[in-house]
This record gives structure tokens, C-alpha cells and sequence, in this order.
């Protein structure tokens, strides 16, 4: 489901056009291009519902906004790696997976 | 599970005014926000019951009701709500497009490794961690870029917003397909210390078209044709990606002929071109029609059928 960036404002209660350029600006939401303007995966929609709900829900101002979304970006990075590296442990034989485990425990 | 206080739940007083709700909840939620706590069920749980209890202490009437005894907590957790929304997709492959080097252009060291080690790391552990300034080149940028079925085909130029302030001009190349990554030199983030500049590498999604379908090189397309023409066949016209063209259609056409015109499809990168393919459907006329109706009555097929001989259970 794309959505354009009038649906996006219609969706968003509250949510300013301004406001949404800016954060588009910032590169905090990366919305398609398409020939008729900007286009919303759902990914980004469920991100500019979330940092509209950081911003004025949980009242994270626009200084501290950057931090929190790199930091956010980081740990779903991370956990897509880890989601990947893992897979890729199971697909190993068992002494293999038995050697990582025990050398996982050893380090902890 | 049995729905707590919402004053409980937020931990305030009864008498708490709007703003000491206010603040209690936002204290919390951050605290417990499911998109803050990746994979962590419990916050989830947790935040359920916040989001329920402030939704309801937040709403001057509903409180009310709820201080008289009218309406009890239960009932009140939010449906769908958003939160929660974007790990589900962050998680995933969409994700990807917030991968953490593409914005920044430098990973932290300890991330060195692991690109590395998924094969997209560009420097392999050697310059970097010595001191001294370092030419670095700059990241590559990621962009999708969505284009239309027929420029797919045919190719064009199209506007790249960047940003609101800064777009690019991008040739597609004829024959494009979905997911194809075109690759902008020198179009990424500057480069470090006078590194080159990173590349801008754009991920094209073809929209679908209203009829035309596409596999691989050639285009499939439903061509309803009427009653006439399918049993007397003749010549009609028929929408190509490069625009209308005269077709034949044979005496006796049945829905679910294919006919195919050769080389309508795409352009293949060996200078080729794909075919399109057209299936025939029959199509009745609109609204009663009293002479075809009389004519059916009357009419004796010749080869008496049963289209649906091959369906007996």
C-alpha cells in the first residue's frame, strides 16, 4: 500500500505539511519519489506516525529528535544482523552450532 | 487479564489533574514505548495498559464516567494503535531503507566488523584505524524511485527528489524492471577529507498498469472482444506498450485464445524485444437484446456441446 503525501497528512491527525517537509529535509522519514511527488511505503507512514507520536505524545523536542531516531536506526540495524547471523548458525551442523554455543557461554 | 486502575496504572492520585496525568503518562511511555523496546514483550504489554489507561483519563467525559462507576477500565485498550507499528516493518526487510550507515555516511567502528562481514563493508579493516586525517569516500545513498509501467518500457527522464531543496535528474533505461538498482556515480554522500563522493543507487518499483501485465520481457493483456468479432473474426485494435496496433482475430475465437504480436513486449538488453500477448474474452453485449435472445431459442448448434463435460464429479 503506497500512499501519497496528502494521504499521509490525512492520515496523521494534527500533522502539518510543514511539518513533514521538514522532517523529509532532515532525512528522517525517506519517502519514495514518484512522477507525481513524494510516495509512502508503509514503512515510512509507520515511521511518520511514530516520530509524530514521539514529538507530541511523548514530547521529545526537534533538538533531541535526531538522536533518538539514529539511535532507533542503530538497534533495528543491529537486530536485522543479529536476526541474519543467527539464521545463519542454525543452517550449520550441529557440532558447529554446539561449538558456538559453548564459546557464546564461555564469554558470558 | 484482569484490567488494573488506570490511576494504578499511571500511578497517580484520583484527584490528579490533567497535567500530572499528562506527565505520569509520558514518563512511562518512554519508558515503555514498544518501538523503543524492540523484541521485548513485556514493554508491550505494559504499554497496552498505559496507552488504555491514559486514553481513558485523558478524555474529560469518559473519566468522569469512570469516577461515577458508569464505565469500568475494560474495553478501553486502544485497537490498532500505531505504536508498535513501525518495529513490526523495522524488523523486517523495509527496514532496510533506515539501515543506519546510509544516513550518515560512517558507521561506528565496532560495526566495521560486522559489514565486513555481510559483504558490504568497502573498507576492510586497513586504513581507518590508524590516526591522522583519513580520505574516506563518501556513503552510498539509497533511493527508491517509482515509476510507471509504460516509462518502464519505453524509458524517460524523471525527477529524483533528493531532498525538498535538492533533486536529480535520472535516466530510466528502456526495459527497466522491478527492483532493478540504477547507480548514480558520484551522486551519494561527500566524500571525508577529500574521499570521492559515494554513489547514489536507486532502487526502481515499476506501478502496475490498468491492463497491461508483465513477465519478464513480454506483456500479457485481456483483450474483451465482442460476440461478433469472436465468431467471425476480424480486425481490431489493440493497445501495445508503444501504442495501438491492427490485429487479426481468426473466425471462431473463443475466450482464453492468445494470441501474441510479436515483438510488442519490452526492450531486452540485447537489443531484442519481448512479445505481447493477448487472451481474447468475449464479451455479451449490454441489456437485453430481443433478436439475439430469439435467435438462441431458435438456433440448433451445429455441433451440439457440453463445455462443461470435463467437469462431471
Amino acid at each position: 500500500m503506497m500512499m501519497s503525501f496528502e494521504a499521509v497528512i490525512r492520515l496523521v491527525g494534527g500533522l502539518q505539511e510543514t511539518e513533514l517537509r521538514h522532517w523529509i529535509a532532515e532525512r528522517w522519514v525517506l519517502p519514495e519519489s514518484g512522477a507525481e511527488g513524494y510516495v509512502f511505503a508503509e514503512v515510512d507512514v509507520a515511521r511518520v506516525q511514530l516520530i509524530h507520536e514521539l514529538r507530541y505524545e511523548l514530547a521529545i523536542d526537534e533538538e533531541a529528535m535526531p538522536v533518538v531516531l539514529q539511535l532507533l536506526d542503530q538497534v533495528y540495524t543491529l537486530r536485522r544482523r543479529l536476526r541474519v547471523t543467527l539464521e545463519a548458525i542454525d543452517a550449520q551442523p550441529p557440532e558447529i552450532r554446539a561449538a558456538i554455543r559453548a564459546r557464546c557461554g564461555a564469554e558470558e | 487479564m484482569a484490567v488494573r486502575d488506570p490511576y494504578e496504572v499511571l500511578g497517580v492520585k484520583k484527584e490528579a489533574t490533567e497535567d500530572e496525568i499528562r506527565t505520569a503518562y509520558r514518563k512511562l511511555a518512554k519508558k515503555h514505548h514498544p518501538d523503543l523496546n524492540p523484541g521485548n514483550k513485556e514493554a508491550e504489554a505494559r504499554f497496552k495498559e498505559i496507552a488504555a489507561a491514559y486514553d481513558l483519563l485523558s478524555d474529560k467525559d469518559k473519566r468522569a464516567r469512570f469516577d461515577r462507576g458508569e464505565i469500568d477500565a475494560s474495553g478501553a485498550e486502544r485497537p490498532e494503535h500505531a505504536y508498535s507499528r513501525y518495529r513490526g516493518f523495522a524488523e523486517g526487510a523495509p527496514g532496510e531503507r533506515y539501515e543506519f550507515h546510509s544516513a550518515e555516511g560512517m558507521a561506528p567502528e565496532d560495526l566495521d566488523d560486522l559489514f565486513a562481514f555481510f559483504g558490504r563493508g568497502q573498507r576492510g579493516g586497513g586504513p581507518g584505524r590508524g590516526g591522522g586525517p583519513v580520505r574516506m569516500r563518501g556513503a552510498d545513498l539509497h533511493f527508491a524511485l517509482t515509476v510507471d509501467f509504460l516509462t518502464a518500457i519505453n524509458g524517460a527522464k524523471q525527477r529524483l527528489q533528493l531532498a525538498p531543496e535538492r533533486s536529480l535528474e535520472v535516466t530510466i533505461p528502456a526495459g527497466v524492471r522491478d527492483g532493478q538498482i540504477l547507480r548514480l556515480k558520484g551522486q551519494g554522500g561527500a566524500g571525508l577529507n577529500e574521499g570521492p563522493p559515494g554513489d547514489a543507487l536507486i532502487e526502481i518499483h515499476v506501478a502496475p498498469h490498468p491492463f497491461f501485465r508483465r513477465e519478464g520481457d513480454d506483456v500479457h493483456l485481456d483483450l474483451p472482444v465482442t460476440l461478433a468479432e469472436a465468431v467471425l473474426g476480424g480486425k481490431v485494435t489493440v493497445p501495445t506498450p508503444t501504442g495501438p496496433v491492427s490485429m487479426t482475430i481468426p473466425a471462431n475465437s473463443n475466450t482464453g485464445r492468445v494470441l501474441r504480436l510479436k515483438g510488442k513486449g519490452a526492450p531486452r538488453p540485447d537489443g531484442g524485444h519481448g512479445d505481447e500477448y493477448v487472451a481474447l474474452r468475449v464479451m455479451l453485449p449490454e441489456g437485453d437484446d430481443a433478436a439475439l435472445a430469439a435467435f438462441l431459442r431458435d438456433w440448433a448448434p451445429k455441433h451440439p456441446y457440453d463445455p462443461r463435460r470435463g467437469m462431471s464429479s
